[in-house]
């Protein structure tokens, strides 16, 4: 393979690995944007949407696309009670006491299936997908999974985006975002837009969760690095703003992709917080954040 | 209309409104004036349900609705104006007009009020399909009130609609706001411009620090010495 096939190759690793990133990070961008909470829990809510896909597919035996679309609303579901039980009783307390929470929140999930599951690893049923490796242009190769992945990760993407921006409960997410006592005002229901957006964002995260399960091992641990790296990409494209996080995602799996094939791949994670480091330096608002403020 | 009996409302520690007891006749205008942190705006927020009381009550039409939630208020028919505007900068000025109306089913009517609401501000038709956050001042306090008709209400509250617009456009609001209560709506005004709503309002509140001070006919308030030196300068 000549120098160019190599890069087409390291850029279609990175997409798989991006669109990853992108579906957790949704789930941060929406919940912050509708609640200024950097929801801590949320790479642990993948966790769980990979291991309820994990035991439909290995003991249930249910096909893939059932497992995968069950998990999305045992995850989403499993978001709004997280919303409902630990949050939503400090909507009036300062915003670092819910920040805890959300990182007591994550620790109990972790542990919590250590405890249910153990901390072995596990891996899907093989077969659980067909396996096909495409081939193009002189030797880049792709498997179906990839294909998977980005199909799944585009038709969730627009799918969220035609939801925000033209149906009634996309409008009243995106008022309470903007401002919640004034969406109150014209009769939105500010804690049931609240769920609503737990649900949708759990919803992706789940989804990530069971697509990851079908290419590498899963563990109770396994949602601290993703999290952690979702959410700088939420940063990284601007946090609140929806396309702002998969394009941050996607940003953020070429990066990684690019360093580990430059020799670089001890630095792989490290590359993540780098990015955070410069971006709030350089522009803490995001690569999509207006630096503007509004008109008073 | 609206009968508010004793209202005790605090932020934490810190009273706001020392049980303050006010009545909004049907079909009229009604406002309420005072210096910055009277307590002006509590009360309003406490009518909408943004704010719960600690003591007192609020009768809406023959309804106890002191701890309803914000959007059941709404749907009662109590549309809130608030400080500030607050419309949704990031979102059209159609949009805006049509999020009024979020709590409507009745697809056609709220296109009526859609355009009764253009008629009356024949500006926000123009830039209908320009961000809220792109109008000037006093179009956006035209938005935030046409927002607010979307509802299309019984009683309206107007917290403030004269807040840093020109002398010229503040009578064009208030003139706005005659023609809306001639069209049926109550309003409950606020505002630390006393001329001009003694001017339009019916019945006056004037509050001081949580209580109310004063209260009588616009008219007699305007002509007291007292409202003439705290208020009205002179
Ligand atoms: N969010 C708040 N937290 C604490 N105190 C507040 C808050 N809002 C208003 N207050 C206090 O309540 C009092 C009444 O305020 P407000 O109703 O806004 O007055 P007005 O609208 O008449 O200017 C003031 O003393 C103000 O400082
Ligand atoms: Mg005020």
């Amino acid at each position: 393979m000549g120098f160019f096939q190599m890069l087409v190759q390291q850029l279609l690793n990175g997409l798989s690995q991006g669109a990853i990133y992108a579906l957790i990070a949704l789930g941060y961008t929406m919940v912050y944007g509708i609640m200024r909470l950097i929801n801590f829990a949320h790479g642990d809510v993948y966790m769980v949407g990979a291991f309820c896909g994990f035991f439909l597919t290995a003991d249930l035996h249910w096909p893939f696309p059932a497992a995968l679309v069950a998990s999305m609303l045992l995850t989403s579901l499993l978001g709004m009670i997280i919303e409902r039980a630990a949050y939503r009783p400090l909507w009036n307390a300062p915003r670092l006491t819910m920040l805890i929470t959300a990182i007591g929140v994550s620790l109990f999930l972790e542990n919590l299936f250590i405890v249910l599951v153990s901390p072995d690893p596990r891996t899907y049923p093989a077969g659980v997908l067909p396996q096909h490796t495409f081939q193009f242009f002189g030797g880049v190769r792709f498997t179906l999974n990839d294909v998977l992945f980005w199909g799944v990760t585009a038709v969730l993407t627009f799918g969220l985006q035609f939801f925000v921006q033209n149906t009634r409960s996309g409008q009243a997410m995106r008022a309470v975002s903007f401002d919640s006592d004034a969406a109150s005002l014209m009769g939105i229901d500010v804690g049931q837009t609240v769920s609503l957006t737990f649900a949708v964002g759990s919803f992706l995260a789940g989804a990530a969760g069971v697509l990851i399960g079908t290419v590498y091992q899963i563990d109770p641990l396994m949602g601290i690095m993703p999290g952690l790296k979702a959410f700088v990409a939420a940063v990284l494209g601007g946090i609140g703003i929806i396309p702002g996080a998969v394009v941050g995602g996607l940003i953020l799996g070429e990066v990684e992709s690019l360093v580990s094939w430059a020799g670089f791949s001890n630095y792989r994670d490290a590359v993540a917080f780098i990015i955070l480091i410069l971006i709030l330096l350089v522009r803490p608002s995001g690569l999509f954040g207006s630096t503007a403020k509004e008109k008073v | 209309m609206l009968t508010i009996d004793k209202l005790e409302v605090s932020y934490g520690a810190i009273r706001a409104l020392h049980g303050i007891s006010l009545e909004v006749p049907d079909g009229s205008i009604v406002c309420l004036i005072g210096a910055n942190g009277a307590g002006k705006s509590t009360t309003l927020k406490t009518i909408s349900g943004l704010l719960r009381p600690r003591a007192g009550s609020i009768r809406y039409q023959g309804d106890e609705i002191t701890h309803w939630a914000p959007k059941r208020i709404v749907a009662a028919g109590i549309s809130h104006v608030p400080e500030g505007r607050r419309i949704f900068a990031d979102q059209t000025v159609e949009e805006n007009l049509r999020l009024g109306a979020y709590s409507r089913r009745d697809r056609a009517e709220v296109a009526k009020d859609l355009e009764f609401v253009y008629e009356l501000f024949p500006r926000l038709r123009e830039r209908r399909k320009q961000l809220g956050g792109t109008l000037s001042g006093g179009e956006q306090q035209m938005l935030a009130i046409g927002r607010g008709l979307m509802a299309r209400p019984k009683l309206l509250l107007l917290d403030e609609p004269s807040m840093g617009l020109s002398p010229l456009l503040v009578r064009e609001i208030f003139s706005i706001i005659q023609t809306i209560n001639r069209q049926g709506t109550t309003i409950l005004l606020v505002e630390q411009n006393a001329y001009m709503a003694l001017g339009v309002a019916s019945f006056a509140y004037v509050l001081e620090t949580g209580r109310v001070a004063l209260q009588g006919p616009a008219k007699e308030l305007a002509s007291s010495s007292e409202v003439r030196r705290a208020y009205l300068g002179g």
